[in-house]
């Protein structure tokens, strides 16, 4: 391992163990100094603070990226959805340029319509650039490239509207075809709605699996002290102030693997981001986290001590009901 | 004097078995009275520790009828068992002191349970070690105990929260005899103040010590009445040859 590995190994453990010092005091102080006392504390002896440390930090990194997902989705849906390409598909340049005028013209006085702007040629050589080249020699005012309007509709760009826009441009531009551009980008669309159900899903998974880690450690906890508790039950321990000690003793390792696991998870997500950011492109940008977003990702580890200690109790309950 | 108030133990025609295997207590009917001190003989096997488990409500029966604390103790909800358990000081015969816990914190247990503050519990804790002569020991492990020590802890936890009825399963097994009479004194003044107790022993000699004391005796599962304990008012002070006499030093609680 390289060394820089095995010094953030030895850090982590350093502070799992201030941790494990500190956060029993601070529960004690909020009550039941002596009841803490009716178990042994055997914290960070077995591996449920390193389990709720891995799954808190996968759960953050699943987490981040179904909001990220959800944000370039957001952003691109937002541009995109009022957004209406007209091309003027004609081999003749005089009547492709006659057609594309009239379009123009009828399309800035159509009902709904925004803005309508043609697609200026320099940019339209720089959009088959990348396949035609720009070689000297090459005329690509010789090619029948479609010449492009970029209409602007208020509101979202319905086949029915698009319809409407058809028939405005049937008898001036027989030769313009006309699509909503978020077609264009519908099947990226519905991937990133299956990867945030992936997402998803993966939480469900990772709660699913935390909850059965507990519910084995807390079995386990209960077959360990069973005489200990017996003891304490003919001394006139109620069930719940038992399950109350196990919670207590599970919530430390839950409190101490989150703030590791949020801490790897956030540490995780900022290095994909860097990772995207440098991508340059425009809906990976767009794909970024708002604060909001950080806030519900700090709220992870909270709601994983909250199952874990609501876990740990009904499993240490059902276990004593069967209990003289 | 209404009986029926009165009473704080009743067993009416109660038997006990272990799963299928025969009956270890058969058609046990007796009474407890408040402020009394019963003894509990009978040889190896009679059924005395079983019947100690059924007053500590650690087993229910197989048959019969009891009555604590004027109810009905076997149809008892399970959420009222641990108020009527904190009413009952039990010494274990085994002493069942928790492994992981010092003396002290073994003797706090049942006022920690209670819910006692840590305030209201250090300065009793520490006196009762002190009066069964473990002052030197209060942070020993059970484990770094002798057998000894380890039944004065038991003692000193189940007289701690000064029950209304104490019951223990051979208390002075593993002391010495001027411990045992020490101890004894213990549950006398204990006695004095309301509490009922039940003693399980073998031992005559600890039995005439307390000349007041009624006894009971268990003979293969069947309850002798040899001093008309089970009645009340009690026929005659059991007659045990004794005097009840003895130095037994202080006998005052802690």
């Amino acid at each position: 391992m390289a060394r820089w590995a095995m010094a953030a190994c030895h850090e982590t453990a350093y502070l799992m163990k201030r941790l494990a010092s500190a956060l029993p005091r601070t529960l004690r102080a909020l009550g039941g100094e002596g009841e803490s006392r009716l178990l042994p504390e055997a914290r960070l002896s077995g591996p449920m603070p390193w389990v709720i440390a891995i799954m808190i930090a996968l759960t953050v990194v699943a987490a981040a990226s179904a909001l990220a997902l959800r944000h370039a989705a957001q952003a691109a849906s937002a541009d995109l959805e009022g957004g209406v390409t007209v091309q003027i598909v004609s081999a003749a340049p005089a009547q492709r340029q006659r057609q594309a005028d009239a379009a123009l013209a009828v399309l800035r006085h159509a009902p709904g319509v925004i803005s309508a702007t043609a697609v200026p040629q320099d940019q339209l050589d720089a959009l088959v650039e990348p396949w035609l080249g720009t070689r000297a020699g090459d005329d690509l005012d010789d090619l029948p490239i479609p010449a492009l309007i970029d209409v602007r509709l208020a509101g979202t760009a319905t086949p029915a509207r698009l319809d409407l826009l058809r028939k405005a441009l049937a008898a001036t531009a027989p030769a313009a075809r006309i699509d909503a551009q978020s077609s264009w980008l519908a099947p990226v669309f519905r991937a990133i709605g299956a990867l945030q159900w992936a997402a998803g899903g993966l939480i469900a998974l990772f709660a699913f699996a935390t909850v059965s880690a507990v519910l084995l450690a807390s079995r386990n906890a209960l077959g360990t002290h069973r005489e200990t508790i017996e003891i304490v039950h003919m001394l006139g321990a109620t069930d719940v102030q038992i399950a109350r000690v196990f919670q207590r003793s599970m919530a430390t390792d839950a409190a101490m693997g989150g703030v590791v696991g949020l801490l790897a998870g956030v540490v995780t997500v900022l290095g994909l981001a860097r990772q995207f950011a440098a991508l340059g492109s425009g809906m990976v940008a767009q794909g970024s986290l708002a604060w909001t977003d950080w806030v519900a990702l700090a709220g992870i580890p909270i709601a994983g001590v909250l199952l874990v200690m609501l876990t740990a109790r009904l499993t240490v309950l059902a276990a004593l009901r069967r209990m003289v | 004097m209404n009986q029926a108030a009165a009473e704080i133990v009743q067993f009416d025609n109660v038997g006990l078995r272990y799963g299928a295997g025969r009956e270890v207590l058969a058609d046990v009917s007796f009474t407890l009275y408040p402020g009394c001190f019963y003894f509990l003989t009978g040889a190896s096997g009679a059924g005395k520790t079983s019947l100690l488990k059924l007053l500590y409500l650690a087993q229910r029966p197989s048959r019969g009828l009891i009555r604590m604390f004027g109810t009905d103790a076997i149809t008892l909800p399970r959420e009222r068992l641990p108020g009527f358990r904190r009413r009952i000081g039990v010494v274990f015969q085994d002493f069942r002191l928790v492994p992981h816990l010092s003396a002290w914190d073994n003797v706090a247990l049942p006022l920690r349970v209670a819910g006692q503050s840590e305030k209201d519990i250090a300065k009793p804790v520490s006196d009762m070690l002190e009066w069964v002569g473990l002052g030197d020991r209060f942070q020993a492990r059970p484990a770094t105990l002798s057998g000894g020590e380890q039944q004065r802890v038991a003692i000193a936890r189940a007289v701690i929260a000064r029950p209304d009825i104490l019951v223990a399963d051979e208390p002075t097994g593993n002391v010495d005899p001027e411990m045992a009479i020490k101890l004894l004194r213990l549950f006398e003044s204990l006695n004095r103040l309301g509490t009922t107790v039940v003693v399980a022993t073998h031992d005559l000699h600890l039995i005439r010590k307390v000349p007041d004391s009624l006894i009971m005796r268990l003979d293969k599962g069947k309850l002798a009445d040899p001093t008309g304990a089970l009645r009340y008012p009690p026929r005659r002070p059991v007659d045990t040859g004794g005097n009840g006499d003895g130095p037994m030093g202080d006998g005052g609680l802690p």
